[in-house]
């Protein structure tokens, strides 16, 4: 017993564990700054590789509706288009999704019963599951013929307002950025619902029933309380949506049908956004140039996503602080 | 004197009645909230029930979990997906491999060494790459593996592209398993003189082990559908590859993507079945993902 715990043994025993601890720490510190080395690289190689066909770029980057990469020697893209589609597509998505997930974030915390809370959770974060590519099949060859004659009727009848008026593509069929935009809405819609919950969740109890001892029904009770309390992590979560709206690519791509002539902020036109016009040359990528020209795109998108999910992130932090 | 026996109340009631037009108002809201949960299961149902109506018949023929496409025919229906099977699981089995070692230490520096201004600043850029789109980590692994290091297209490629997709998922959900571990447990054993990375490995994970066993389950579902790094990184072959480093690998999002292109009715037949299969898979893994979280409790127990 007393050989065990001489000075000497328990010293160099302790100076074994802070040199495990010290190691073991550098390690874990190690993974997680690969992750920071990981965005910034993905930073640094897409613009190394997008700078050269940025200089031989014949036409305006930014201002350009035209994406010209068949011929390295006479280079002409800009992104007017890609972003046109892609912030249209995603607005869409929003206007649509936002008001749904709000609605199912307030049921699930404050009208569901609360053994069914959980479940009816899990079943929204089921459509999260479903992989993006069978989400594109339904879009196009399920749910687009049946838009389509409200596609058809908005047109008719609000076609005076820049968003409804004809776009570049044909109507029927249903492969324009509205459609598009449903099917993104569904795919954002657990994203934002989850947040939402999270946030509505925290509302703090004595707000609550402050609210029902002035006698305020339900709906008054959610509208003093939960909503104001929810507020910026409903924006917040909005954002992330926005985000992964952006990005999306397969869906996006599947649904949309290329148009001839550059689009004119109408939900009706088609072409591509950012990552499906990646996507769609994914496999002419040999010649440097060219290549690089999609990876100019990419690098904006990248930009792009990064700006709004910092936002989210600076938002959802400040919610959580006060 | 006795007191007065009173037939009224003295005062006015406390509580007046609600009145008919915030009932109505009530009532309207509450429908609302209700039919905005209906309508967000409105997609899910009809997907599902789409997608297993146009592709069972698919599924249930000889052959089709068995064999690949090699040799068939665009307008003939045989064969199966057994090559594209294959590329889909062993794809995302490599990248979950690189991923959650990376990622399970991350997890644990954020988790465990928190108060540092680095940890910080890891969080942040965790939620960074939680929001890239797969599109933009695809672009990243062709101009570093392909376009600078000069390999060729492969299996491989797509693996690095999924491990940045799989990475924030697989930290952040460890992260909430090792902070849901009771901090009683680590201060008991910091008690008995244990250093701190021993109380980690020894103590904290394996409590939490069942929830990061699910986690990373999870997160290996979440990319077995992903179509955008494999259109970029390695090409399509109709027969089955098992070099992950060398040459064209199917996997079933790359097989639908392929045979959307095939006019014909068996390519209906092939698209959905694809999907359906798809769909089927990330469902098991889900299953598994919850049996394993459930058993390895019981156990425990």
């Amino acid at each position: 017993m007393s050989t065990a715990t001489t000075p000497a043994l328990r010293a160099r025993n302790e100076a074994k564990a802070r040199r495990g601890d010290r190691i073991f720490k550098s390690v874990a510190a190690v993974a997680g700054s690969s992750i920071t080395i990981a965005i910034g690289l993905i930073a640094i190689f897409l613009l190394v590789h997008a700078i050269p066909s940025l200089r031989a770029n014949h036409a305006n980057f930014f201002t350009s509706a035209q994406f010209d990469t068949a011929d390295s020697n006479n280079l002409a893209f800009g992104i007017r288009d890609l972003l046109m589609v892609t912030v249209l597509s995603s607005l869409c998505a929003m206007a649509l999704a936002v008001p749904v997930a709000v609605g199912i974030a307030v049921f699930l915390t404050q009208y569901a019963p609360a053994r069914l809370s959980r479940p009816f959770g899990a079943l929204v974060d089921l459509l999260a599951a479903v992989p993006s590519i069978v989400f594109g099949l339904w879009g196009i060859f399920v749910l687009a013929p049946q838009v389509s004659p409200i596609e058809t009727f908005l047109n008719h009848h609000l076609g005076w307002l820049f968003l409804f008026k004809a776009g570049n593509v044909s109507l029927a069929g249903g492969g324009n950025i509205l459609t598009a935009g449903v099917v993104l809405s569904v795919m954002v819609l657990p994203i934002i619902t989850s947040v939402s919950r999270e946030v509505f969740r925290q509302t703090p109890g004595p707000h609550i029933e402050a609210a029902q001892a002035l006698g305020a029904t339900k709906w008054e009770v959610v509208r003093m309380t939960v909503l104001p309390f929810g507020r910026s992590g409903v924006v917040a979560a909005s954002m992330l949506g926005l985000g992964r709206a952006l990005g999306e690519t397969v869906a996006v791509l599947i649904i949309l049908r290329a148009a001839a002539r550059p689009g004119n902020w109408s939900v009706f036109d088609g072409g591509y956004t950012f990552a499906s016009k990646i996507a769609s040359a994914a496999n002419e990528f040999s010649e440097p140039l060219p290549t690089g020209a999609y990876i100019a795109a990419g690098f904006v998108l990248f930009v792009l996503t990064f700006l709004v999910n910092a936002a989210a992130r600076a938002i959802v932090g400040r919610a959580v602080k006060t | 004197m006795s007191a007065p026996t009173l037939d009224l109340p003295v005062k006015a009631p406390a509580i007046v009645p609600i009145s008919i037009r915030r009932r109505i108002k009530n009532n309207i809201a509450a429908m609302l909230f209700v039919t905005s949960f209906v309508i967000a299961l409105v997609p899910l149902g009809w997907l599902l029930w789409v997608v297993i109506q146009r592709g069972w018949y698919a599924i249930i023929q000889p052959g089709w979990w068995t064999h690949s496409l090699r040799g068939v025919l665009p307008e003939q229906f045989a064969g199966g997906v057994y090559h594209a099977l294959y590329g889909t699981v062993v794809q995302a089995a490599v990248a979950a491999f690189l991923a959650v070692p990376l990622g399970f230490m991350t997890a644990v520096y954020l988790a465990e060494y928190r108060s540092s201004r680095l940890a910080r600043f890891t969080s942040f850029m965790v939620d960074v790459l939680a929001g890239l789109p797969s599109i933009v980590a695809a672009l990243f692994i062709f101009s570093l593996w392909i376009a600078t290091v000069g390999f060729q297209q492969s299996a491989f490629a797509v693996s690095l592209a999924l491990v940045l997709l799989m990475l924030p998922i697989v930290v952040r959900s460890t992260e909430e398993m090792l902070k849901l571990v009771p901090d009683d447990l680590r201060e008991a054993s910091y008690a008995l003189g244990i250093p701190k990375w021993k109380t980690i490995m020894r103590i904290v994970v394996p409590v939490a082990m069942p929830g990061i066993i699910s986690g990373v389950l999870l997160s290996i579902a979440r990319v077995m559908g992903e179509t955008a790094p494999v259109l970029v990184l390695v090409g399509y072959s109709r027969s089955i590859n098992f070099d992950i480093f060398n040459g064209n690998m199917a996997s079933l999002p790359l097989l639908i993507y392929s045979e959307l292109n095939n006019p014909e009715h068996a390519g209906f037949l092939r698209v959905w079945g694809a999907a359906l299969t798809l769909i089927i898979v990330v469902a098991v893994v889900y299953l598994v993902a919850t049996v394993a979280n459930r058993l390895i409790a019981i156990r425990r127990r």
